[in-house]
């Protein structure tokens, strides 16, 4: 596979490849830069990769219209490029995985990066998206207006649906300029002194887009105008730090992340007091999003989240395939909304074609 | 685009599909016995008040008014109506002015008013768990002691309630910086056709699973009831500041609003008015507009106090160089709030100078302003009827203010301009409706924003929550036989329907 495709359109092949699938009875695995299979209940041998990158390219992209059209295959190294050219950026920061992931997998997994608590996430830059559906149409929902309440909001349905309601050919995305001003500094202190002190920059409004306290030290971004980030500097001192840790905390890099157990991802409300967790520990989003290197079961971890009001990921994926299929990496659904998932996916995916299992058993 | 005796707003069985029939007494003995302590208007005098929403061209007497007081009455509520195959249209402070709650003749209004606390704020998280029949301001007011607010303001923030802005997803004038209500809201704990509680969303900042809170989140009351909604709430910002600018020509304030974004500044609010409105405006508010204007725009910039200072200088710098005539920034807050109250009563301002106004609500990328507001000029002249314009500029939402006499029988011409208002944006790659709903009024041109593929797959979403179609039916999603009969003026993805026709 070639690093760069040359821009094409190639969703009549998916169209045919789906309503083969449909035909056939055979699972498709849809997939684009393939980044992020750690994240899956199970693969499913049997099925058929639709390997997205073939349909790739900007469609659509004008810096003062702040959204950008893409094909789902698009890698985000290019879309990054272009918009670094443009001086704009995608706010909610998603893990880029060296460039290799895909657009269509940036939205379909919906994960978001460091600026999250402050910016939105990946669902809410979202503006409109086609799809290939489970009875192979092709169809456009949303557009490249920032405001458009016509029908449901399918669109963003797709954001961290995993693939399993249908493929995503193409994404509008809404883009922002990127701050005038940005700096990092790092501060030793406790965890405890480091979430009061969050606390307190978060009612003076300084300008936060990244917090993150581990190994010891608390971890600040602040991106503005020239005078309010001088000014937050001023007021939070610390030393500088480099840029390149928010890519690395981004990207899963720093030294914390390299580790053999295994890796779990709680979130939670915000100003959720610390409390003790089974493992080394990195908050990150401000603390509403907790990393936690354990050995402990996933019963006990997923109960700490729940009981906290938050709930807790799987990032490190199981040894063998009858431990994927019984324990998902997803936190399991209350049984009334487990409902609604399996509703809503035997009507938009009739034939059961669409990643299935990937989430969860019956979805 | 004739007007068709047959395009009434009301619910017709023929294209919107078979209601059952029900015996007002009947329901109202049965819901008594099924739910206990539950209020219920069924007398003539007592159903009137309820006829409409916030359009209240659109009348119907609904079979009865439920008004429940607790969560427990509308789950007995919902059972009932679930087991006996009655409709349920369901209603917040019935400010929408789509038509979103118009009842029903053989469906229950479910009035959610009476859910009016506050149940919680957490000024640590920044989150309020509130009612759905709370006011949207009054979250505001709470929060104010925390130096906290809930950012979405539609402008009927003083009336309509939260549950209302989560089924029609509703906006404001600061959507462009701080996003409409899905952008706004974490949890929603909803009821089901048949009376299930289920949580959407979560107090963390995602939840496992699909994201049907952002699918229920603008879906009108088509997918479940909701009962309670946590809100996210925002420091107030240290400073905010605002600068009108007059223009000699609209298409030079349009050209400026692009000009403003594209230099890396997202104004807080960005509105423009047009000559009508801003004399409108001006006549009523006496904000000291300049009504020799062909347009003004309204910037408000917001944040720490030196970066508003550094936006405010470059925007202005920014709005003489795009032709601006004059620019005045609002030295204090006293002036800030006349230059908005200007912009915020700009409908009832129009209401005074004219018998009736129609309000529509397109969205449509920044890019294609000029054109569409040329556009709607040409369709002015074409009807014969004058009509304001009130944007949020920032985000391409156009609210053209149809001026019309209904008493002189100018009602259908006035919805006839306006859904080729509508029509237009679907053609420039814009919305039918930006913040203000399908409801019962836009359904028919729904036909034109989405295909038949389209809205077969929206009734296959809604019959995921709802498989009998018993909540709000008729609404948000036309049948395909409601399309094949009205709309006729399909135009997709570029393609019209009748192409030699001469278009803009």
């Amino acid at each position: 596979m070639p690093s760069r495709l040359n821009p094409m359109d190639d969703s009549d092949r998916f169209i045919d490849e789906v309503a083969r699938a449909i035909a056939s009875h055979t699972p498709i695995n849809v997939r684009g830069g393939d980044t992020k299979s750690f994240l899956a209940r199970c693969t499913m041998d049997e099925a058929i990769t639709l390997d997205t990158r073939s349909h790739n390219g900007i469609v659509h992209y004008e810096p003062n219209e702040l959204v950008m059209t893409a094909r789902a295959g698009t890698s985000m190294s290019e879309l990054s490029n272009v918009l670094d050219a443009a001086g704009q950026m995608l706010p909610c920061e998603p893990p880029e995985f060296a460039g290799r992931a895909t657009l269509g997998g940036v939205v379909a997994s919906g994960l978001s990066g460091p600026r999250r608590p402050w910016s939105g996430s990946v669902r809410d830059f979202v503006l409109g998206c086609r799809l290939i559906t489970g009875e192979a149409k092709h169809l456009r929902f949303g557009g490249e207006v920032m405001k458009n309440v016509a029908g449901y909001d399918m669109s963003r349905l797709t954001a961290g649906s995993f693939g399993c309601l249908g493929v995503i050919t193409e994404v509008s995305i809404k883009v922002l300029p990127k701050p005038r001003a940005r700096r990092s500094v790092v501060l030793e202190l406790a965890a405890s002194e480091a979430m009061a002190e969050l606390l307190r920059w978060r009612r003076r409004a300084l300008p936060m887009t990244g917090a993150c306290y581990v190994d010891g030290r608390l971890h600040v971004r602040l991106e503005g105008g020239e005078g309010s980030v001088q000014s937050a500097l001023d007021h939070i001192g610390g030393d500088a730090l480099d840029m390149s840790f928010w890519a690395a905390l981004r990207e899963r890099k720093l030294p914390f992340f390299n580790d053999p157990r295994t890796l779990w991802r709680i979130s939670l409300p915000n100003a959720t007091p610390l409390m003790p967790l089974p493992g080394d520990v990195a908050l990150d989003w401000g603390g509403a999003q907790r990393w936690v290197k354990t050995w402990t079961p996933s019963a006990e971890i997923r109960g700490i989240a729940a009981m906290a009001g938050g709930h807790a990921t799987r990032y490190t994926p199981l040894d063998t395939s009858e431990q994927q299929h019984a324990d998902t990496p997803f936190a399991p659904l209350p049984e009334p909304l487990m409902r609604l998932h399996r509703e809503l996916k035997k009507r938009l995916d009739p034939h059961g074609v669409f990643n299935p299992g990937r989430l969860y058993a019956d979805i | 685009m004739e007007w068709n005796e047959s395009m009434t707003y009301e619910y017709n069985e023929a294209v919107d599909g078979p209601l059952m029939e029900h015996d007002r007494a009947k329901v109202v003995a049965q819901l008594l016995k099924h739910v206990p302590g539950l209020t219920i208007l069924h007398e003539m005098e007592d159903l009137r008040p309820f006829e409409c929403d916030g359009l209240s061209a659109y009348r119907t007497t609904p079979l009865l008014v439920a008004l429940p007081d607790t969560v427990e009455q509308v789950e007995g509520l919902l059972r009932y109506a679930h087991a006996e195959g009655v409709p349920v249209v369901v209603r917040g402070a019935g400010t929408g002015l789509s038509g979103g709650a118009l009842p029903l003749k053989k469906g229950i209004l479910l009035v959610m008013a009476r859910f009016n606390r506050i149940l919680q704020i957490d000024s640590e998280g920044g989150t309020a768990r509130v009612e759905p029949g709370v006011r949207n301001l009054a979250i505001s007011q709470a929060a104010a002691k925390y130096n906290l607010y809930y950012a979405p303001d539609p402008s009927s923030q003083i009336a309509c309630s939260i549950g209302g802005n989560v089924a029609e997803n509703a906006g404001g004038v600061h959507c462009l910086k701080y996003g409409l209500t899905v952008h706004n809201i974490l949890r929603l704990e909803i009821l089901t056709i048949e009376g299930e509680r289920v949580t959407l969303g979560s107090d963390a900042l995602d939840a496992p699973g699909f994201d049907l809170l952002a699918l229920f989140t603008g879906s009108e009351g088509m997918l479940g009831i909701v009962t309670e909604v946590t809100v996210k709430l925002l420091t107030k910002p240290q400073s905010t500041r605002v600068l009108m600018a007059s223009f000699g020509d609209v298409e030079r304030a349009a050209a400026a609003v692009s000009e403003i974004i594209g230099a890396g500044i997202i104004p807080g609010g960005l509105e423009m008015m047009d000559n009508l409105a801003i004399r409108a405006a001006e006549d009523f508010i006496h904000a000291g507009y300049p009504v020799d204007a062909a347009a003004i725009l309204l910037c408000e910039v917001d944040g720490a106090e030196s970066d508003v200072r550094e936006d405010c200088e470059r925007v202005e710098a920014l709005l003489r160089a795009a032709g601006s005539t004059d620019v005045r920034l609002a030295h204090d807050e006293a002036e800030r709030q006349r230059f908005w109250a200007g912009r915020k009563n700009a409908f009832p301002a129009v209401g005074r100078i004219s018998p009736d106004y129609y309000c529509m609500d397109g969205t449509i990328p920044r890019r294609e302003l000029p054109r569409v507001l040329v556009g709607i000029e040409r369709l002015s002249a074409e009807y014969g009827l004058r009509v304001a314009n009130v944007f949020h500029a920032g985000d391409g939402n156009l609210h053209p203010l149809i001026l019309f006499d209904a008493n002189a029988g100018e009602t259908e011409r006035a919805e006839a301009l306006g859904g080729a208002i509508l029509e237009l944006c679907v053609k420039v790659g814009g919305s039918i409706t930006g913040e203000h709903g399908v409801g019962r009024e836009k359904i028919n041109q729904m036909c034109a924003q989405f295909n038949s593929d389209e809205l077969t797959l929206f009734h296959s979403l809604k019959a995921a929550f709802d498989p009998k179609g018993l909540l709000n039916p008729g609404k948000n999603i036309p049948t395909l036989h409601r399309c094949a009969e009205f709309g006729s003026m399909h135009v997709h993805h570029g393609a019209l329907p009748f192409p030699e026709l001469e278009r803009f």
